[in-house]
């Protein structure tokens, strides 16, 4: 049985002379990236700011939004925010954070369903505190900054600190322009996005270690060849694996976004677009940064040597 | 590489056995699990309250408000110890979490020294020697109360909440003064929120027929007595809004030992009992204070005020108020339970009905089935028979994720559920790289054998570090996250554990044993 498909050369792709352009881009989009997070800012769902969310299907046919809306208004609870969501008999309904602290935003979801009567089934309810939000919010901040670190820690363990540096780089592109898509498109920013973003951030350097991998043993290989010639060449020949890899997640991924519900678009959204920058980033950012830091030669071809004496009988 | 000792295959094969009985339960009903054999596993995956239905609540114990409440208490106390030893003070009050206050005559300092160290050996005491001082809580001791408080309240809501027929509640400490409480099963919590809110602190004090309510509002009230509203009743009940209530507690509702609804006069009352103490003070109370109207005080609001008629030593009585019969229960059912030690806060809640949870289910069972297929269709696409191998070998990861899982009691979550989709793709990755690998070799001249070889030996520090990192952010999660992202953080994380086996374990398995049957002269990728 062989295989349908079969990539049987090995590309001869000048990655370094698009470098210069892929710096460009990537730095153009980190920024605007960034802007769009100072302006615009991120659209928080409840789990961040507070508030409530209310998720009811309508027993009695397709949902009456401006009827609902205009309910809600007259309780003056702050501004209701509804979409549908689904099938047209489901909307989502978000109330902003009550003033007065954790105890009064209870007082929100009793007065709504009272306000929208009988006819509604509760899907779902969720408040969320004040205090909670911003603990949410640190603790969030803080497991980014982490895997960031520990990310870079690991490669710059594993191989020399210049590969660490390229890592954490892209790494950080890779998060930041996430962060931007949400920014611009006004998704909701919840606790599962962030759950997104953190694997996005160790998922999105696989194919950084892939290359990085080949990089360093071609290092050993090749002593002699410039090393603008020895970053082509391993990214053309890791090129296929790096398709390949990140098709199989690709695949998995979109089913989730089709086929998972509406609450793990946002998931599955942020996972998309993590691993296509990923793998872009790998190849024209974290790749073509070694070049302007350069891996001491001597230093990974000692180190080859040291690894060849302790594994005799490696060809 | 391509030599397996018999020890480990048998190991090897062992494993993904283990795998498949373990996770095979989670393929039947409960009630079908219920008929197999003892010997076999029966532990199924633990669904999360995102996907079976329930309550998710995180409550605040306001330990602080308890602290201030007992400070109140004791500025009496220290009031009774200055004036007992004649000695003149001013400013006495509670001032953050201190009792201040200033002696009058700073060289009654040492005075009043002697008096005040008695009150509390939980208490610091500061006296200036221009008279002001202070007196706080030792850390020890608030830390001390502070934990004590909050078992407590675990202890009483857990006593609720099983009142109310919830079945298999969790109710855990979380962090130093929250309570995590999950009520599977409960899509309309408002009820339990209700019984959890309220503190239900009884008391029966006396009520100071000598001051009128409207004194008491200009601002004439006795030191000795505090103004209390009146608890608002069904419409149409009509009573005084308030009443001046003496401080001193007759009899608390610690005393209590039993308390039921039931009915006198067809109205809803609630019937209570006191322990051998309570019903001695009880009754020596009401013995002294014949014809005296006396308060019945929850959280601080007058429930009734009944005149005493005649001594009522029996241990036993009623307290009627303008209750529902659902209100008489509520109430006998927080006296039973008994009182909060301090006021409880709701800083979340996360409620999913059990039609989302199922629609939760189809949407993620359908979502990671369409992936899974799509990646072996992907695989047998790419490698041919040896993307067939790779295939058994996500079954098998699939099988030993959802044995782990089982195994482990870990909860699965909506985005646990996208956590086992997304690691089936990333499985196969190992051996993509393996693969690739493979080729390569063969493509550099290698023979058939050396290149399986190297294609296993070279890829493996590969795969290796480039799973190290995804656990990373697995683990993190783990740490840092709440509820879903844990779960979502446990399948992944388990998911890259299991896949590192199987991707490289089993499907070397596979290769080798294929070598030996059939010795081929090509590597058909």
């Amino acid at each position: 049985m062989r295989p349908l498909i079969v990539i049987r050369r090995t590309p001869n792709i000048d990655f370094m002379a698009w470098h210069k352009l892929g710096f460009a881009f990537s730095l153009l989009l980190t920024l605007s990236s960034i802007v769009l997070f100072l302006t615009v800012g991120l659209n928080y769902g409840i789990d961040f700011v507070g508030g409530t969310l209310i998720e009811v299907r309508s027993t009695t046919g397709p949902a009456n939004l401006a009827e609902m809306r205009q309910k809600l208004d007259a309780l003056q609870i702050g501004e209701p925010s509804l979409q549908g969501f689904g099938p047209p008999t489901d909307v989502l309904i978000r109330l902003p954070r009550q003033a007065g602290g954790d105890a009064a935003q209870e007082q929100g979801v009793q007065l709504a369903r009272q306000a929208l009567g009988p006819g509604f089934d509760y899907r779902r309810v969720e408040v969320v505190g004040p205090s909670v939000g911003s603990e949410l919010i640190r603790a969030g901040v803080i497991a980014t900054i982490l895997a960031l670190l520990a990310i870079a820690a690991y490669i710059w363990f594993r191989f020399e600190w210049q590969f660490g540096v390229g890592g954490m780089i892209s790494t950080l592109h890779d998060v930041i322009t996430t962060v931007g898509l949400f920014a611009l498109l006004q998704l909701e920013f919840n606790l599962t996005t962030l759950a997104a973003i953190l694997t996005v951030a160790g998922y999105s350097v696989n194919d950084t270690v892939v290359i990085y991998d080949r990089v360093r043993e071609s290092m050993r290989k090749y002593r002699t060849m410039p090393f603008r010639d020895l970053i082509n060449l391993a990214l053309n020949e890791t090129l296929s694996r790096t398709i390949l890899t990140v098709s199989t997640v690709a695949l998995a991924v979109l089913s989730l976004l089709f086929l998972g519900g509406e609450v793990l678009r946002g998931f599955s959204i942020a996972m998309l677009w993590g691993i296509v920058i990923g793998t872009y980033s790998s190849l024209f950012i974290a790749a073509p940064i070694l070049y302007y830091v350069q891996p001491n030669r001597a230093g990974v071809a000692r180190s080859g040597e040291a690894a060849k004496a302790e594994a005799p009988g490696t060809p | 590489m391509l030599y397996f000792a018999n020890w480990k295959i048998a190991l090897i094969c062992a494993i993904c056995a283990l795998g498949v009985l373990l996770s095979l339960p989670n393929l039947f009903s409960p009630s079908l699990l219920a008929q197999m054999p003892r010997f076999l596993p029966h532990k199924q995956v633990a669904l999360g309250l995102d996907l079976r239905g329930g309550s998710y609540l995180l409550l605040q114990v306001d330990v602080a408000a308890a602290q201030r409440e007992r400070l109140n208490s004791l500025t009496d106390s220290v009031r009774n110890a200055l004036r007992d030893a004649n000695i003149g003070y001013t400013g006495l009050d509670v001032a953050g979490d201190a009792i201040a206050f200033t002696i009058r005559e700073p060289d009654r300092v040492e005075d009043a020294r002697q008096a005040l160290r008695k009150i509390d050996p939980d208490l610091t005491l500061e006296i200036a020697a221009d008279g002001s001082g202070t007196m706080r809580f030792n850390t020890v001791a608030t830390e001390a109360r502070r934990r004590q408080a909050v078992d407590q309240s675990i202890e009483i809501i857990r006593r609720r909440i099983d009142e109310t027929g919830t079945k298999e509640p969790t109710i855990q400490r979380e962090g130093s003064d929250r309570i995590l409480v999950q009520l599977p099963g409960v899509d309309n919590p408002e009820h339990v929120k209700a019984l959890l809110g309220r503190t239900a602190k009884l008391t029966f004090q006396l009520v100071d027929t000598g001051v009128s309510v409207e004194d008491a509002r200009r601002g004439r009230l006795p030191p000795a007595d505090v103004l209390l509203p009146a608890e608002e009743g069904r419409a149409g009940h009509v009573g005084p809004p308030a009443y001046v209530v003496r401080k001193r507690v007759m009899v608390g509702g610690d005393t209590l030992v039993d308390a039921q609804p039931t009915f006198q006069n067809n109205e809803p009352v609630v019937s209570f009992r006191f322990d051998a103490a309570g019903a001695k003070r009880f009754g020596e109370a009401t013995r002294e204070n014949v014809g005296k109207p006396f308060a019945i005080v929850l959280d601080n609001k007058v429930i009734s005020a009944p005149v005493i008629r005649e001594p009522i030593l029996g241990g036993s009585g009623i307290i009627s108020g303008s209750f529902s019969v659902q209100s008489a229960s509520d109430l006998a059912l927080l006296l039973r339970a008994g009182a909060l030690p301090a006021p409880i806060t709701i800083l979340e809640e996360r409620t999913v009905g059990p039609d989302l949870g199922a629609d939760s289910i189809h949407a993620g069972t359908i979502a990671s089935i369409v992936g899974v297929v799509l990646v072996v269709i992907f695989m047998i696409l790419f490698y041919g028979l040896f993307g067939v191998f790779a295939d058994i070998a996500l079954f098998f990861n699939l099988c030993l994720m959802l044995g782990s899982l089982s195994l482990l009691g870990a909860t699965l979550t909506l985005p646990g559920i996208a956590g086992i989709a997304l690691t089936m793709g990333m499985a196969v990755d190992a051996n993509v790289l393996i693969y690739e690998r493979i080729r390569e070799e063969v493509r550099n001249g290698r023979t058939l054998l050396s290149a399986l070889d190297a294609g296993f030996k070279r890829a493996f520090g590969t795969i290796l570090d480039s799973h190290v990192t995804t656990l990373v952010a697995g683990f993190l999660m783990f740490w840092l996250g709440s509820g879903p992202v844990k779960g979502f953080a446990v399948t992944l994380s388990i998911g890259v554990l299991t896949s590192l086996f199987s991707a490289i374990l089993v499907t070397r398995l596979l290769i080798v044993t294929w070598l030996r049957q059939w010795k081929p002269k090509a590597i058909p990728i």
